[in-house]
């Protein structure tokens, strides 16, 4: 097997796998290839591409599911949630940005697999949490399902979750299923000037904290060019965001004055945010992403600061950080990862050269008993180790 | 599902018995194994109560290391291991087998941390789940999964069955308000999964122990997330003259973008029970009726209300009411939450069952529930969550009639069936257990349950954890009693 192998269906699918399987041939996992970028660099006979699994198998806008074939374009899917007023509750980013991709397209599949979740994840749940069921081949090629296509489901086991953020090491995707919520009337963001990190994550935790069901939390520290700026995110009907932003605005008044960003204004913000455009250029430098508890969120920021010029933007109410930035032959993986153990949580080096990506951990390192589960996890759905080998840690 | 077989014991173990509670005793103390015969009897089922099993043995840890060591002990004398919260599984999921050592999560019941700043909480597993939201109530913090069993039931327990509630339209089930957990492998390895981050790196291993049923370890501590309560919640009352018009209400209000935080149906019979026993002012003379849960302010509670309101008069309600007072909204939901107790009241027993439906198929999957019903010669109540198409028929039957309790038993089985071959599936939030255990190759492929039994088998290789639930008898790669 040489190049890209593009099955016209499931059943093709699961023959190429089980064949690959036979001959012990590790194959590379692609959807759209936008987050190629993401992950350990796999060394693979063979390129297996779910592009020509296309098309939305399933769509009932008032039961709030989409199904769709795993190589199905994530536009395609939004396009025509936005035809009926509905979205992807968790929000993808896109990183075509970061990896300087702008003629790839990113799938439904890659999506599922690398669990991608956007702004809203602190109050919609993540990629994981809108799966509701997928089809999957296994590294034995063997045809499977978990989960199906309704709301609530408890029986089995949920693999759904097991293989969402796998990603394509423990299976390939060939059908997702999610569920999606109602695009709501209006959206507004309160914008606040001039917080240090730490004052934007107080911020932050008292309006996550209060009863007015804030969707996005991000704060961008100061720059040379720029002020510090924190963002708050309401949607509903237009009544009732203009009634809690004003709420928010005096709960936070200790913490100066809010700007209201009003509808356009805040969606084109939250790309930008979602994205990490600021971010984005040189595509030469790493990037980080940090997840912690938000209250940690500020050191973690000045360890990276005081390490290296890094350029940073929190999301999750502080508990998310994106740093670009890192030196040296590791990225400056010793500094952050140190600064992550001192306090509990992970970090993953999103984006740098792969012969970095090949000498340094680009997943935080997993204690030994979870590593040990991990394992054995890997060898029950790819016994032969033929998926996307090594692309999550080494064997994995 | 017709007459489920609990498997025949070994009988070494049970003449063991003494050895193995000297041995517990040895890591718990004594006081803390329950050897005698007529202590163990508690413990011989759970909510599904027409099977039972009294276990080898009951042991109640107070501490990880306590249950690690058991279950190390256990292990290597390959006894097998049911985990235990409050017992309130309505699948069976805590029924014991007699060669089975029953772990009980009850002394484990602290809350061990509140961090409003971070909005989790971490609790031993044992703690209920109305006591976390207890806990951080006075800050106006929930624990979102409201299952009707709350004020008994452990987050174990709810983690094991990923449960849900009548709010989870809204907020989610368990899997997706939980952020870790400290699990016990059954070799007595501890591994922490998931931490305080909202993600966590590797394979969502917390993820995929959610829902397991206790069959991939014993969960010994949770964090689970709690969230600010709304300023104000309010429901409301309908009353139709059909199932078609409150399924065809439901979808309407979905489609109009409004997804209200909570969605619930009765039936006719479901609504007579429920009023006789709670006095909720439920209208009696109507087919069908939804409860409607709207939150936020006064006045964004009046503006969804009308909406709502608006949208439901294109189906030709024979009643709208408002809550009006805290006291009508207490009623409204207390005559729902009762429902399980009410219809306990109009029968000597019945099987709640727990399927669920893609919700467009709402109305013929009720006439059909009816007809199967009505074949088996049984009665049924609905009662279920509208909003997500979780079906509760509740079964009615006479014990102590064999041929009732079979035709019960048949009824739900085809009921259950129904649901897979509407796009359904045969549990949505009580879990498989042993109740639904044999109908499991209805939804799954043998490939599918292959799988599911590799990753069991992987983590718990001869199969002593929670034994004899989830996976048919026939066809598990260990020798039959597993």
């Amino acid at each position: 097997m040489r190049g890209v192998i593009t099955p016209a269906n499931e059943t093709e699918l699961a023959a190429v796998v089980a064949g690959a399987a036979r001959d012990k041939t590790p194959l590379a996992i692609v959807g759209g290839g936008t987050r190629s970028g993401l992950g350990r660099p796999v060394q693979a006979a063979a390129t297996l591409s779910t592009a020509a699994l296309t098309g939305v198998t399933l769509y009932e806008p008032t039961e709030l599911v989409i199904s769709a074939r795993a190589g199905t374009p994530l536009k395609q899917v939004e396009a025509l949630l936005a035809d009926n007023r509905q979205r992807l509750a968790f929000e993808p980013m896109d990183h075509r940005g970061i990896y300087g991709a702008p003629k790839l397209e990113p799938t439904v599949g890659g999506v599922a697999a690398a669990n991608v979740s956007g702004p809203r994840r602190i109050l919609a749940g993540a990629a994981r949490d809108s799966l509701i069921g997928v089809r999957a081949v296994t590294g034995a090629g063997v045809a499977v399902k978990s989960g199906g296509r309704v709301m609530k489901n408890v029986t089995g086991y949920d693999l759904v979750k097991a293989l969402a953020g796998s990603h394509g090491t423990l299976g390939v995707l060939s059908e997702v299923t999610f569920k999606v919520q109602p695009v709501p009337e209006t959206e507004a963001t309160l914008a606040i000037t001039g917080l240090s990190d730490n004052q934007a994550v107080a911020a932050m935790s008292a309006a996550l904290g209060s009863p007015f069901s804030v969707t996005g939390a991000a704060h961008s520290p100061a720059d040379e060019s720029e002020p510090a700026r924190t963002y708050l995110r309401l949607d509903g009907f237009a009544a009732s965001v203009t009634y809690r932003a004003a709420q928010l605005r005096a709960l936070l008044s200790d913490f100066g004055p809010a700007d209201i960003l009003e509808s356009r204004t805040s969606a084109s913000l939250w790309l930008t945010i979602l994205d990490i455009d600021g971010l984005s250029a040189p595509l030469s430098t790493p990037i980080w992403r940090v997840s912690v508890k938000p209250s940690d969120g500020p050191a973690i920021a000045a360890t990276a600061r005081a390490a290296f010029t890094a350029r940073i933007l929190y999301d999750w109410g502080g508990g998310l950080l994106w740093i670009a930035g890192g030196e040296g032959d590791d990225a400056g993986a010793e500094v952050i990862r140190a600064a992550v153990r001192a306090v509990g949580g992970h970090a993953t080096l999103v984006r740098a050269p792969d012969t970095v990506r090949n000498a340094v951990e680009v997943f935080q390192p997993l204690p030994a008993p979870v590593m040990d589960v991990t394992r054995k996890l890997k060898a029950v759905f790819d016994p032969a180790g033929i998926l996307n080998p090594g692309r999550m840690y080494a064997g994995i | 599902m017709t007459a489920i077989v609990l498997p025949s014991p070994d009988r070494r173990l049970l003449a063991g018995r003494d050895d193995i509670v000297a041995g517990l005793a040895g890591i718990v103390g004594g006081r803390h194994v329950i050897a005698s015969a007529e202590e163990r009897r508690a413990y011989e089922t759970d909510g599904f109560s027409c099977y039972h099993a009294v276990p080898l043995a009951v042991v109640l840890p107070a501490t990880t290391e306590e249950v690690a060591a058991v279950l190390q002990y256990l292990a290597e004398r390959k006894i097998k291991v049911v985990a235990r919260g409050a017992g309130t599984s309505l699948s069976g999921g805590a029924i014991p087998t007699e060669d089975a050592v029953v772990v009980g999560l009850a002394r484990m019941n602290r809350i061990l941390a509140i961090d409003y700043e971070n909005r989790t909480a971490r609790v031993e597993a044992g703690v209920t789940n109305i006591n976390i939201t207890n806990a951080v109530a006075p800050r106006g913090f929930f624990y979102a999964p409201d299952p009707s069993s709350q004020l008994a039931c452990t987050i174990a327990g709810n983690i094991a069955m990923n449960s849900g509630g009548a709010h989870c339209l809204k907020y989610g089930v368990t899997t997706n308000n939980v952020l870790a957990v400290r699990l016990v492998l059954i070799d007595g390895t501890v591994v922490d999964l998931g931490g305080d981050a909202l993600d966590a790196p590797g394979y969502d291993l917390l993820g995929l122990v959610v829902g397991s049923e206790g069959q991939l370890g014993i969960v010994t501590e949770a964090t689970v997330r709690i969230l600010r309560a709304a300023e104000g919640a309010r429901p409301m009352l309908m009353g139709f003259d059909s199932a078609e018009a409150a399924g065809g209400c439901v979808a309407a209000i979905i489609a109009s973008g409004i997804i209200p935080v909570a969605m619930e149906y009765m039936d006719r019979p479901a609504i007579r029970a429920c009023e006789a026993f709670a006095h909720a002012g439920y209208p009696l003379d109507v087919e069908a009726m939804l409860i409607i849960e709207v939150e936020g302010s006064r006045a964004e509670i009046e503006d969804l209300l009308a909406r709502i309101t608006a949208i439901a008069d294109r189906f030709q309600p024979r009643v709208i009411r408002v809550s009006k007072s805290e006291a009508e909204t207490a009623a409204i939901w207390k005559g729902r939450k009762a429902a399980f107790g009410a219809v306990g009241q109009i029968a000597e027993a019945y099987f709640c069952m727990d399927g669920v439906i893609p919700t467009g198929r709402l109305p013929e999957v009720l006439t059909t529930v009816a007809d199967i019903c009505a074949r088996h010669h049984v009665r049924v109540a609905n009662v279920f969550h509208a909003g997500d198409g979780n079906l509760h028929p509740l079964i009615m039957y006479d014990p102590n009639n064999p041929a009732e309790f079979a035709a019960a038993e048949e009824a739900g089985a085809d009921i259950l069936k129904l649901c897979v071959a509407v796009g359904g599936c045969l549990t949505g939030e009580h879990g498989v257990g042993m109740e639904k255990r044999d109908l499991m190759p209805y939804q799954f492929s043998a490939q599918d349950l292959a799988l599911q039994m590799a990753v069991k088998s992987a983590l718990d290789p001869d199969w002593l954890l929670n034994p004899a639930k989830v996976f048919p008898l026939e066809g598990r790669p260990v020798a039959a009693g597993a």
